[in-house]
């Protein structure tokens, strides 16, 4: 017994360090995929430099990361087998279905058309060049929404029959499973936050650009300012919406899961016993082996409102549903009660985080307006760092402008933050549950494979994924401060698909490629 | 031909197109060290699979989640059975990729060096190891009557899953020398050509023997009309390479990586992880297969998407159809 539980804590190491390393990558690539395809359809349209420039700059560091999330992803799928056989066993004919949708609809997508696009510009036309890096945005997205749909399932089983031969999950409603409120939801709350992700990070790079650029005009190149300019304002456009839509979608998540999982949420709330009008915690310190909070700051009423719209219904505590649960499924009722102290902090951490780049996001938009609310002798060009205007008349002073500026810079990772924290709250508030209600975690994994082997691949990846990590954000790092390359430019003539196969062309070097 | 045949099959083609398509990627990655002279000459080898090596393993991923759909007793007892040569595989794919997207990344030669050491290595390692876990496979290992593998990791490399470890390695190698010579100009074609007809020639030796060995020990009347294709496209393949006829020598090598896995399938059917402990518990096309609404749902899917796949897969190998020499290679990478 010693030996099984010691197998599964190893196991569940594994699977949260792989998965929130993968997760870094994730909302990134979506999100700068996205912001490429744009960027990259705007300079089609109008044919201005400075969306070359972006085009270019944000291609390269969504590049860099995509590898490493692609390269993550291989892993993903594979430990399911690895360490999770019996789990595997179980729900395979549910969980391996979007699995393979996945593989077969999104993945192949994105990675056919990403060679396409980092080996196609001087191969193909200008518009077809750009259809494939909406292509690429496409996959990304759809691959979300089938790995999500597939974890829905473990969150909220629908869809399926228990074989009574076999004692197996079997399919009966894909669409169940495809389209159940809880898919939908969390699609959207993933999607939202994976663009507020992205949207930190230009407007903290863009920052960061501007910032010198303002610190050291006389080193300052006008069409790199433009090109970032351009990339500021869109990221902070990206980050009032996406904030907005990300909050928006977390509150009707919260909602299906006050419904769905009720300990989850109770234990993110840290509400020991059900309370009528329920109160929103802003903070508590929690006695795990009395059930209740030793200090604690409530809003009343606000918690009833997040969970059913109404400031005086009832929310079911830990105590009560840990009972009801035991009740239902046998055992101790402690033994349902994940780790308070986790969900709490990583619930209010996911909320914090993300929500400060949302509001740095609106006040940004506003004091680097250009025209809106503005003064003429106020506004500047395309090609000169934006003034941070508070009113129509008044500019920051010196040390507000220095510290907007580094704001910017400092909120980059903010999202990057909630995100984790929003995985690790999601997952380890299932727990003690794989699959709620029907599996364990503890019953999930391989009974066959040694802890050695298990510890073994588990400071593997450790020491894999920590060294990769040193090389990626150095090699971000690198590129990110470089800026864009201004002096780049685009193929002269447009790339025909017959091929440029005449003449000293056909051994002219290809500008781009590896 | 039952729903859980349909998906033997349809497994069984994930796998071929996978060994077709990153057979000769990894062969690529293999000669880079043994045929190319200079950094320009190992960036033209790699530019020839730029574009598609990342495609290309997406058919591994595809074969993986198939597998859980259709098979969840195959994937679970395989991977988890499996564990320490999936877990270097998975490594290498991941040191691969990185390798392939950061090596151009900063211009330091000793950056450059070590990325291409990486792809060295990373593409020899799962070359070899594919052989050895298919080998496996097909020879069958102990799994006890809960469907779990209860052997060790040092069964897994017997004689004969090790020859097969040979077999897949050799045979990539051939694969990618054929794909080099076919897709690069000047000094780099003729040594691939050269290449290819060595690695050819190994591969010969060892894929007789280790067919021969699989016909002798799983096989049948199918699975000996595999082998025999397999055999005449390799020396189909031999042939053109020698006289030079280089898109031949890829199809026939290509034909020879897919004759020799379908041989590997028939010589399986209809178990799909035979058990050496005792023939009942052996796991089957039946006994491990899903549901049948999901190999229903699955074949729908599988039967719209993957002539779109196969399609836009094309069209990028057609886009990158011109063969690429040292001189399209900016000077300073």
């Amino acid at each position: 017994m010693e030996l099984a539980i010691a197998h599964e804590t190893i196991a569940r190491w594994q699977f949260g360090i792989t998965t929130v390393y993968h997760f870094l990558f994730v909302p990134l690539t979506i999100s700068l995929a996205a912001v490429v395809a744009g960027l990259e359809t705007a300079w089609v349209r109008t044919n201005k430099e400075k969306y070359f420039h972006a085009t270019k700059f944000w291609g390269k560091l969504f590049l860099i990361n995509i590898a490493m999330g692609v390269v993550t992803g291989i892993v993903q799928e594979f430990q399911f087998g690895m360490n999770w056989s019996d789990y595997s066993r179980f729900v395979g004919d549910i969980f391996g279905a979007p699995l393979a949708m996945e593989a077969l609809i999104a993945f192949f997508f994105e990675s056919t058309f990403i060679g396409l696009w980092i080996f196609g510009w001087d191969k193909l036309p200008k518009k077809l060049h750009c259809a494939c890096i909406w292509m690429v945005a496409l996959g990304t997205v759809l691959s979300a929404y089938f790995i999500l749909a597939a974890n829905s399932w473990m969150q909220h089983p629908v869809g399926y029959s228990i074989d009574p031969a076999t004692r197996k999950a079997r399919l009966t409603d894909i669409g169940a499973v495809l389209f159940q409120n809880t898919t939908l939801t969390v699609v959207a709350h993933t999607l939202t936050a994976a663009f507020l992700t992205g949207a930190a990070f230009i407007v903290g790079i863009a920052s960061f650009h501007l910032w010198k650029a303002k610190r050291r005009p006389e080193t300052a190149d006008p069409k790199k300012t433009a090109a970032m300019r351009t990339s500021l304002r869109l990221g902070l456009v990206l980050a009032v919406v996406f904030g907005l839509g990300t909050a928006l979608s977390g509150d009707s998540l919260a909602k299906v899961m006050f419904e769905q999982q009720p300990m989850k949420m109770a234990a993110a709330e840290a509400l020991w016993d059900t309370q009528s009008p329920a109160p929103f915690s802003v903070f508590a310190v929690g006695d795990v082996g009395k059930g209740h909070n030793s200090v604690e700051l409530e809003v009343p009423g606000i918690l009833s409102f997040l969970a059913h719209s109404d400031f005086s219904s009832s929310v079911p505590g830990v105590n009560d549903t840990a009972a009801a649960e035991a009740a239902r499924y046998g055992g101790d009722p402690k033994s349902y009660i994940p780790s308070i102290f986790v969900t709490y902090w990583g619930f209010r951490l996911m909320i914090g985080f993300g929500m400060t780049s949302f509001v740095a996001g609106v006040v940004g938009l506003w004091t680097t307006r250009k025209k809106l609310f503005l003064r003429p002798e106020f506004r500047t060009g395309e090609t000169e760092v934006p003034r941070l205007m508070l009113t129509p008349k008044r500019e920051l002073g010196p040390s507000l402008t220095a510290w907007s500026w580094r704001i910017g810079i400092l909120t980059m990772g903010f999202p990057l933050i909630a995100n984790s924290f929003g995985w690790i709250f999601t997952e380890m508030g299932r727990q003690p549950w794989a699959v709620f209600g029907l599996m364990t975690t503890a019953s999930a994994v391989s009974p066959n494979v040694s802890t050695g082997t298990q510890i073994g691949a588990l400071t593997t990846f450790t020491l894999l994924y920590a060294v990769l990590a040193v090389v990626e954000v150095r090699l971000l790092v690198k590129y990110a401060k470089a800026g864009p390359v201004v002096t780049e430019q685009p193929p002269a003539v447009d790339p025909s698909l017959r091929g440029p196969s005449t003449g000293d062309d056909a051994d002219k070097p290809l500008a781009f490629a590896y | 031909m039952q729903l859980h045949d349909v998906w033997f099959v349809l497994i069984a083609v994930l796998w071929i197109g996978y060994f077709f398509l990153e057979g000769f990627d990894f062969g690529i990655g293999i000669l880079t060290k043994p045929l190319a002279r200079d950094t320009a000459e190992r960036r033209v080898l790699i530019n020839t699979i730029g574009p598609v090596w990342d495609g290309n393993e997406v058919w591994l991923l595809t074969a993986g989640g198939a597998t859980f759909a259709a098979f969840p007793d195959w994937y679970a007892t395989l991977f988890s059975g499996f564990y320490i040569p999936l877990l270097v595989i998975l490594v290498c794919l991941i040191v691969r990729g990185v390798a392939f997207e950061y090596r151009a990344k900063r211009p330091e030669p000793r950056w450059q060096r070590n990325w291409e050491e990486a792809i060295f290595w990373t593409s020899l390692i799962p070359a070899f190891l594919w052989g050895v876990v298919f080998a496996d496979i097909v020879r069958g290992v102990d799994i006890d009557a809960h469907k779990n593998y209860v052997g060790g990791f040092w069964d897994l490399l017997n004689p004969y899953a090790l020859l097969g470890g040979l077999v897949t390695l050799s045979l990539f190698t051939f694969h990618g020398a054929v794909f080099a010579a076919l897709k690069t100009v000047g000094g780099i074609r003729e040594r691939a050509r050269t290449a290819a007809l060595r690695a050819g020639v190994v591969t010969a030796v060892l894929a007789l023997v280790f067919l021969v060995w699989t016909q002798g020990h799983s096989g049948n009347g199918r699975s000996l009309a595999a082998l025999v294709v397999a055999v005449l496209a390799l020396a189909g393949a031999l042939v053109a390479n020698q006289l030079g006829r280089e898109g031949w020598a890829f199809v026939l090598s290509g034909a020879t990586v897919v004759a020799a896995v379908a041989m590997l399938f028939l010589a399986l059917f209809p178990n799909v992880m035979p058990s050496t402990l005792n023939d009942g518990w052996s796991l089957t096309v039946t006994n491990a297969a899903s549901s049948p609404y999901t190999l229903k749902l699955m074949t729908v899917v599988a039967a719209v998407f993957t002539p779109l796949v196969l399609l836009y897969q094309g069209w990028t190998y057609w886009v990158f159809r011109k063969r690429i020499g040292v001189q399209h290679i900016p000077a300073g990478h």
